[in-house]
């Protein structure tokens, strides 16, 4: 469903994102790994089509995204690192706001509102302003904005940034059932277990370049190979991207 | 299609702008309370009413016929408000600031100043206190006594006491100086001329106020012009105009301030997500800044209608064209804010800088017709200029339709150069 050949991306004079490439097909989940600056968001940026790429593609299914009305981006649902909510508006406004944006209208806009509430929980305050939401609720509202359109693929930045496990927990089972509809889901995060519960395949970038791309087993026994013990995907991780900090 | 996020996003921006009470405070109440404010100072006198008066001090020191007619004069001008204070009060007045100027009239000045009226006597001075900060009415004041001095010392000359007693004693020292003789010839008989006037006409009773001195030689018929003979200057609507447009200014500044806010929150990822064009996100911002800017505009002038009577003397059309035209520029240099803007933070700062000098130098406080002549010239090159004139003209000055044509055009040509610049330099990528 979404296929990323050899993107490149340069800020100034550093290479954010060298020649990444992975793909993720219809009801898979792909995890993408990576310590601070390794190109994670960069690479989500120019699949969503925030950022131009200097070179490569994104193709979905099979058809090359191209500029901002390419109505190839309704495909594509985004789920920002950020909260990006209207506090001051109700969780109903917000969503009506983001699906008008797909021109979803009257009837299909309701229907779809109703169904992404009632995904992520929050049909019962569909009407109270954002503001009084918790950082949990707001987190699952952030979700839903991005399912309104009913999107193949979605692309999720770091969702569960700051939620306590019970909301982590719901918007796992919120990502298993999308899974379940066969959509094509792209996860970044920096929580290795959250990877080893969702992901089937997982991609390993750091200084803009794909380290590794394999099924978390495929992953451990590369490194068991080389370690001659038992691997976590934690320890696969700190093998493959080494133990210098990033800031 | 692209109508639906279009219509979207313009209801969001009126959602959001009617959910913060302190938008709305400022966007409506406080261009309101300021502008009755300026308009209740730079309204001038209503037709009916007396002007504005002058506060003078007199301080009579001479206590003579001449110096008490001068201060009797003064007392009836209608521009002037005349107490006859002692010096010392009189120079304290000026001092505070309590009045405007002090007029000291010094012992013999009366006598001094009927000699110097025929002769070429000595010209006796007459001491003027005034208050630095009030330049202009002091030219007025030095006018107006100029005026009541000169009727007064003419009028006891050609008719007083103090007049007979001084020709009676001028004319033998005429006779006896050493002029040359055709001058002294000619002056006595003047002299002459006027002590026989004297003699044929009765001493003036007490009370009279028959003039028999220097009057002035004309009147004034003093007529405004504005919409019509029956329609007053209404300063309000001036005040209304300028503080209208400088609160949707600030509001249409902060409209842009909120697109850097929902950049740092991460809502434009999601809005540029959307396939939505580039022409069609700017044109909405514009389309919503526009209606919110228009609501301002027109919530100020209704209140001016209601309380303070300001009407569109000139035509409907023209005022309805100038609003939009202003709101549109308005809404545009919103964009340009954003656009040009690196975090909410520093463009606050500089967008009110910015604001300021274009309300100041449009005329928006105070009409520009004060400014000096290369300034009057300068300011055209502010939008706020043109939106502040064209309202004017559509209002107490009852302009038609043709007078609104050209502020429109340079207002729409300003937005349009404001969203071009913003177009090209709006941050699109989104890291």
């Amino acid at each position: 469903m979404l296929t990323v050949k050899n993107l490149r991306k340069s800020f100034g004079t550093v290479r954010a994102v060298n020649d990444v490439s992975f793909s993720v097909a219809s009801g898979q989940i792909l995890g993408l790994l990576g310590p601070n600056g390794a190109g994670k968001t960069t690479t989500v940026s120019m699949v969503a089509g925030l950022l131009t790429p200097d070179g490569g593609d994104v193709l979905i299914a099979g058809r090359r995204l191209a500029g901002d009305t390419d109505p190839s981006k309704r495909r594509i649902g985004l789920v920002p690192q950020d909260l990006a909510l209207y506090d001051e508006l109700s969780a109903r406004d917000n969503l009506r706001f983001f699906g008008a944006l797909y021109s979803l209208t009257g009837r299909t806009l309701d229907t779809a509102i109703e169904r992404a509430l009632t995904l992520v929980g929050l049909a019962d305050r569909a009407r109270d302003a954002v503001k009084t939401f918790s950082g949990g609720m707001k987190r699952r509202l952030n979700l839903a904005a991005g399912l309104l359109h009913n999107p193949d693929i979605l692309l999720l930045d770091e969702p569960t940034v700051g939620v306590d496990p019970q909301s982590r927990n719901a918007i796992f089972d919120n990502l298993e059932t999308l899974k379940a509809e066969g959509k094509a889901l792209l996860y970044t995060t920096h929580y290795m277990e959250e990877v080893e519960r969702l992901a089937d395949r997982i991609v390993i970038v750091d200084h803009g370049t794909v380290v590794a791309d394999d099924t978390l087993p495929g992953l451990q026994s590369r490194v068991a190979a080389v370690a001659g013990a038992a691997a976590t995907l934690e320890s696969v991780f700190l093998t493959l991207t080494g133990r210098s900090l990033r800031d | 299609m692209a109508l639906v996020p279009i219509v979207a996003m313009v209801r969001k921006d009126l959602q959001l702008f009617f959910s913060d009470r302190r938008a709305v405070i400022m966007s409506f109440l406080v261009p309101i309370a300021i502008a009755s404010f300026f308009g209740s100072i730079f309204s001038g006198p209503s037709r009916n009413a007396e002007p504005a008066r002058i506060a003078v001090a007199i301080v009579d020191q001479d206590d003579s016929a001449i110096s008490r007619g001068i201060v009797a004069a003064a007392r009836t001008d209608r521009n002037l408000k005349v107490s006859t204070p002692p010096e010392s009060d009189a120079r304290d007045a000026v001092r505070r600031g309590n009045t405007m100027a002090a007029v000291i009239i010094p012992k013999g000045f009366g006598d001094a100043a009927g000699k110097a009226f025929f002769a070429n006597g000595e010209k006796p001075p007459l001491g003027m206190l005034y208050d630095p900060s009030h330049a202009m009415e002091l030219a007025m004041v030095r006018g107006v006594m100029t005026e009541h001095i000169m009727q007064a010392v003419s009028q006891e000359m050609f008719g007083g006491d103090q007049g007979r007693a001084l020709i009676e004693q001028t004319l033998p020292q005429v006779q006896g100086s050493a002029m040359p003789d055709d001058q002294k010839r000619l002056l006595v008989e003047m002299l002459g001329s006027v002590q026989k006037f004297y003699n044929q006409s009765p001493s003036r009773p007490a009370g009279s106020t028959a003039s028999r001195g220097i009057t002035m030689p004309y009147t004034v018929h003093e007529e405004a012009i504005t919409a019509g003979s029956n329609v007053a200057y209404n300063g309000y609507a001036h005040s209304f105009a300028g503080m209208g447009i400088q609160f949707l200014l600030f509001a249409m500044a902060n409209l842009g301030i909120e697109m850097l806010l929902e950049r740092q929150k991460g809502l434009w990822k999601r809005v540029r997500s959307a396939p939505v064009s580039r022409v069609a996100l700017l044109g909405a911002k514009c389309l919503s800044g526009t209606l919110i800017s228009l609501m301002t505009l027109w919530v100020s002038f209704a209140f001016a209608m209601i309380v303070f009577k300001v009407r569109i003397e000139g035509s409907v059309l023209g005022f309805v064209g100038i609003s939009i035209g202003v709101a549109t520029m308005a809404a545009a240099f919103g964009l340009l804010v954003a656009a040009l803007g690196n975090t909410p933070a520093s463009a606050r700062g500089v967008t009110t800088f910015a604001i300021l000098i274009m309300v100041m130098l449009g005329g928006a406080w105070v009409p520009a017709f004060v400014f000096p002549a290369w300034m009057q010239q300068f300011t055209l090159i502010v939008p706020v200029r043109w939106a502040v004139d064209g309202l004017d003209a559509m209002t107490w000055r009852g302009i038609g339709i043709g007078g609104a044509v050209m502020p429109i055009a340079v207002l729409i040509a300003f937005a349009a150069a404001f969203m071009a610049v913003a177009a090209t330099r709006f941050r699109w990528e989104e890291a």
